[in-house]
């Protein structure tokens, strides 16, 4: 066994997760927009809780390839939750009570994670969409737990770590967002840079043969679907929270529409595009609410059909050319440049004919 | 000899088409053994009945004696069966040391650990490295496998399966499609293969055939015809006979 081989390959494993310098950049800028933004902390918060969001959704999409509608569903209940827990002051300090929800949703997740194991990507767009309604609906309906289409008021927010109360610009609330949306961040990246996530791809890139080489398909769509439906229930948690307020809007399809939205303009399969797309998503949207207050949906549908047009594929790589540069100016740190598009050659053909 | 893989009355129905019937297979633990006929005899249904991608319609898969038959693909592959394709079936978006890593990992039972990174340990490196030179893919390593040539795409097809570090190891036409010089190479990785590991050998080339198989079995029509020594079975005037394409009465 050569010697400089071994530490090639033992070189380049190990950098695989190694911390890109525009990584720190990137993270060090997020720091700096508490100091220098102050006053734009309230869209800032609602970036934040958008990009977490992505961020789950960037789990099952862009790293097992599970499509969903529905991914309101988790964001919604662990919203409910987390105002739930307030409201009765059940768990009243905000960071338990935002695990609290996490996990609410984790176990949500992981019940109807079945569901979507079977089928094509049609059916689990339905199948997730259903999920996102029927909750929306039973949420509806037990209105004297949820206050059914008004929303569930009453909430007040105790401090952060019994320290740091909620205040009106919003300061508090977006340093706290950031610090989650980071710490979350963080466990992701650890996940995909695991030999978990490393299969997560597989089955995502070859169903067929993930098994052939002893992965279970299934045990582990299970799992990152339920991991995701956690991240998106403190994602949720986090809008009570911050908003000290909670409506049947949190299921709706149009939340579970923009997160996609969000994360296919951002780029899907390298953890930054949820937040990335996040920031593009609601700068863009804010930008043209302002001009056209009333038109704005227009924009945001055209914007819609041109990203379809140009195909998602393209679209969610239009970074790779810009990674690519960076590939090669950094060292091999850079190590997810790959197009979207498997080659004929190696995708997953019909099971072999008898 | 005791059989590792056994099959009893196998059958397999796709409606009305009957692609396997009644095989009864015995592979004898260590042999080179190889599985011919004609383009749709249904040898490659067998090998997707003996790795779980397909549920016999009737009969028994035995591995060492035990009923394998109702046991889920990924699960036969950590009892130790692995195999190949014969049309590629790679991670387009992995590189070979990624792909490598992943079976290798899975195989030390990494694969649900999400809290490590990839290749920490000592071990795993070693054997991807082992497998890297072995299947000459050092200078395609970083690439991913959509762009490799079709040799290196073949190459990594069957350094996956070899990966698992099967006790038998199934090989559906490892050299189709690739050219005369390539062919070689992945003949004597398979034949460089230790002695304990079992080999079932899917192969249109009666060179290859010959010069590795220690025992024949020939299919026709979804049942086993003949089986035998390479010798026995170069003879047989039936197995001539169908491989000239002439009607015979069986």
């Amino acid at each position: 066994m050569s010697q400089p081989l071994t530490e090639d390959i033992g070189g380049y494993v190990a950098g695989r997760a190694r911390w890109h310098p525009l990584e720190i950049a990137f993270w060090i800028a997020a720091l700096a927009s508490i100091f220098l933004l102050p006053n734009k902390h309230l869209i800032l918060t609602e970036i934040a809780v958008l990009a977490l969001f992505a961020l789950s959704l960037d789990l099952i999409l862009g790293y097992s390839g599970i499509i969903s509608l529905g991914h309101a569903a988790f964001f919604g209940f662990g919203g409910y939750v987390a105002g739930l827990l307030a409201k009765h002051e059940i768990v009243t300090e905000p960071v338990l009570a935002l695990l609290v929800s996490g996990f609410a949703a984790l176990v949500l997740g992981f019940v109807t994670s079945f569901l979507v194991l079977r089928g094509s990507d049609l059916t689990r767009l339905m199948v997730t969409l259903g999920v996102a309604l029927v909750l929306r609906e039973i949420a509806n309906q037990i209105d004297w737990l949820t206050g059914g289409a008004d929303g569930l008021q009453g909430i007040v927010m105790a401090p952060v770590l019994g320290l740091f109360p909620f205040d009106i610009a919003g300061h508090v609330a977006y340093v706290y967002c950031l610090i989650v949306l980071f710490a979350m961040f963080l466990l992701a990246r650890r996940i995909v840079n695991s030999p978990f996530g490393l299969s997560l791809r597989s089955v995502k890139g070859n169903p067929l043969r993930a098994s052939a080489v002893g992965i279970s398909v299934n045990g582990r769509l299970v799992a990152i679907y339920t991991v995701a439906a956690g991240y998106a229930g403190i994602a949720g948690a986090l809008l009570t929270q911050t908003t000290q307020f909670v409506s049947l809007d949190v299921f709706s399809l149009e939340r579970s529409a923009d997160v996609l939205l969000a994360l296919v303009i951002g780029g899907t399969g390298y953890l930054y595009g949820g937040i990335v797309g996040s920031i593009l998503f609601k700068l863009m949207q804010d930008y043209i609410a302002n001009l056209t207050p009333q038109y704005w949906q227009f924009w945001i549908g055209l914007v819609l059909v041109i990203i379809v047009l140009v195909g998602r594929e393209r679209m969610a790589n239009w970074s790779a050319p810009l990674r690519a540069l960076l590939a090669r100016l950094g060292p091999r740190a850079a190590h997810g440049v790959r197009t979207a598009r498997p080659s004929p050659a190696a995708r997953p053909s019909a099971a072999d004919g008898p | 000899m005791a059989a590792v893989l056994e099959t009893v009355g196998l059958v397999k129905r796709f409606g009305g088409i009957t692609a396997a019937s009644d095989v009864s297979l015995q592979v004898e633990k260590g042999a080179r053994h190889a599985l011919i006929g004609p383009n749709g005899a249904g040898k490659t249904t067998v090998i997707n009945l003996l790795t779980g991608m397909l549920r016999p319609t009737a009969g028994h898969i035995l591995l060492d004696g035990k009923d394998i038959t109702g046991v889920e693909p990924h699960e036969r592959v950590h009892l130790g069966i692995a195999r190949t394709f014969q049309i590629n079936q790679l991670f387009a978006d992995l590189n070979p040391i990624e792909a490598i890593s992943l079976v290798v990992s899975e195989r030390m039972g990494a694969g649900r650990q999400w809290w490590r990174l990839v290749g920490k340990k000592r071990e795993i490196i070693d054997d991807i490295v082992g497998l890297i030179e072995q299947f000459h893919l050092a200078d395609v390593m970083y690439d991913r496998t959509a762009i490799l040539p079709y040799g290196k795409q073949r190459l990594l097809e069957i350094a996956l399966a070899i990966a698992c570090r099967p006790r038998v190891l199934l090989l559906d036409e490892p050299a189709a499609g690739v050219p005369e010089a390539e062919r070689h190479e992945i003949l004597a990785t398979i034949e460089a293969l230790p002695k304990d590991v079992t080999v079932l050998l899917i192969e249109h080339d009666m060179d290859i055939v010959f010069s590795f198989a220690d025992r024949i079995s020939v299919m026709v029509n979804g049942g086993l015809f003949v089986e035998g020594k390479p010798e026995e079975v170069a003879r047989d005037p039936r197995v001539k006979a169908v491989y000239l394409g002439e009607a015979v009465d069986v």
